[in-house]
């Protein structure tokens, strides 16, 4: 009897413990139409389509691949990588005159020569068709921490040729996302020369603006800029629960760790506060965290069945999740490619084809929808 | 008088464990950072795993009875099938990047949390010598 009522109370105890998904996504009874582009890969970090078509991605190990009718080839290997933990070769995207000036930018964990531990760098390179080569350090988030997490990153041009990078909070959550003054945490903003827009909203203390545009940001791994209303949206990994997508604005904050709608790992309470004034509230959150690395938007052009949704991978859950949203609310949510792998990114090509690429599986696209 | 002797007996006992394994609360208190920064996302804090892809590492029987291949694990990486606890799992794990010391500081917080624990903790040498 005593056993029986100690079990009870455990097992209520374990019910509150868990966290419930009040809005779970459905199952999608249809099969999606895809055939992949490539089927050796390990962690495909980040995707960039060329004007001819062809891919080029990067591994996190760290090589930049060029993938031309199924056909893949080691085109780049950065030098300095800090190949630890969560850090590696990262992203990757396109200059907008790439046709014009072969320009690529991508973004790594650095350990420049002879020191120790590291941090996020952003480089440019040029890419002829054959090899990646003039790179070119633009940034590199400082101070280098031996910490193996949070890194970020996504790098994405907007419409006006600004370019937007993400690093993440370095393991340093009371140093360093709050702090506009320090790097991690935040998502940048610069000029494709890797000069600093003299209107962006932050200065250091010599004076100058720096590269912050926005922060109190845990760790992103999602990024892309709104075809229509040319805004940069992100999400980003909560701990425990809290994951976020977000539409940043212009010098805002958005919380973390003051505000969070998330837990320690241990099941622990960082904070009980969800918001407070002069924070930005996330457009959506999960609860469970479902991991989410990469995000766009679906071109309806292509995929009229899906006009307005929004694409994220989910690591833990490994799947893709679609998003169907209305004036800015997430009003349902749908499970693609299911018990497939890790879902790393995915990716709007510039004729609206959707990339997906799936760790230790393959990258694949998904076929056009009938109007 | 009774309490006297189970007091010495303890004593004893923890003072002889302490001998077989000096060194053994840093090592894991060392451990634990580097398992919050590099294990807990998918082997969750209390070692219990999650999932199908994900194995418990609390009161797991690889782990106790396979010391080598684990280290091994933490060192370069995983691939390929496992059977845990009477489950099999096949997701690879990428090589973490930590160094020796880490390997076995992490690898002391693991054997000697959540109810696990074994005869000798795991030595740098231990860690360095298991090779490719």
């Amino acid at each position: 009897m005593v056993t029986k009522f100690y079990a009870l109370i455990m097992m209520t105890l374990l019910t509150l413990c868990k966290q419930k998904d009040p809005n779970p996504p459905k199952t999608n009874p249809a099969e999606v139409d895809y055939e992949w582009v490539i089927q050796e890969v390990n962690i495909p970090w980040g995707m960039a389509v060329l004007p001819d078509g062809s891919l080029l991605y990067t591994e996190k190990e760290g090589i930049i691949y060029h993938i031309s009718n199924g056909k893949k080839t080691e085109v780049g290997r950065p030098e300095n990588l800090y190949y630890r933990g969560q850090g590696g070769l990262l992203d990757i995207c396109l200059h907008p005159d790439f046709e014009k000036n072969n320009k690529v930018y991508f973004t790594m964990s650095r350990q420049p020569e002879g020191e120790k531990g590291g941090n996020t760098a952003l480089f440019s390179a040029e890419f002829d068709g054959k090899i990646i080569q003039n790179y070119q350090l633009l940034y590199q988030a400082t101070p280098l921490t031996t910490a193996g997490h949070h890194f970020g990153s996504r790098v994405a041009f907007d419409k006006k040729g600004y370019l937007y990078f993400t690093i993440g909070d370095r393991g340093e959550r009371d140093l360093n996302p709050q702090d506009v003054t320090r790097d991690g945490g935040k998502v940048y903003r610069l000029h494709d020369d890797g000069s600093v827009p003299t209107d962006n909203p932050f200065k250091g203390n010599d004076g100058k603006p720096t590269a912050v545009f926005s922060y109190g940001h845990r760790n992103l791994q999602g990024m892309f800029v709104h075809p229509d209303t040319d805004e940069v949206w992100t999400n980003e990994h909560g701990p425990k629960g809290g994951d976020e997508i977000n539409i940043i604005k212009k010098g805002a904050n958005y919380g973390w760790p003051v505000i969070t709608y998330g837990k320690e790992y241990s099941g622990l309470t960082i904070t009980e506060e969800t918001s407070r004034p002069g924070m930005e509230q996330p457009l959506y959150y999960w609860i469970p965290s479902i991991a989410p690395s990469g995000m766009c938007f679906v071109d309806a052009k292509v995929y009229p069945d899906w006009k307005g949704n929004v694409l994220v991978g989910s690591l833990v859950f490994e799947y893709l999740e679609r998003l169907e949203l209305k004036n800015n609310k997430v009003v349902a949510r749908h499970k693609l490619f299911e018990n497939m792998g890790r879902v790393r990114n995915v990716l709007t090509a510039p004729d609206g084809t959707i990339y997906v690429a799936i760790e230790n599986k393959g990258i694949l696209k998904i076929k056009p929808q009938k109007k | 008088m009774y309490h006297f002797i189970i007091f010495l007996s303890t004593t004893f006992f923890i003072a002889g464990w302490w001998q077989t394994n000096p060194g053994l609360e840093e090592s894991k208190q060392r451990g634990k950072l580097v398992y919050e920064d590099f294990c807990v996302t998918c082997h969750r804090s209390n070692g219990t795993g999650f999932g199908k892809n994900y194995p418990p590492l609390a009161n797991s029987d690889f782990l106790l009875n396979k010391r080598k291949e684990s280290i091994y694990a933490v060192k370069y990486g995983l691939q390929g099938e496992i059977t845990v606890n009477g489950t099999v799992y096949n997701k690879k794990m990428e090589p973490l990047g930590l160094s020796d010391e880490e390997v076995a500081d992490v690898m002391n917080y693991i054997y000697f949390s959540w109810g696990n624990t074994t005869s000798e903790m795991v030595t740098v040498q231990e860690v360095t010598n298991i090779k490719k």
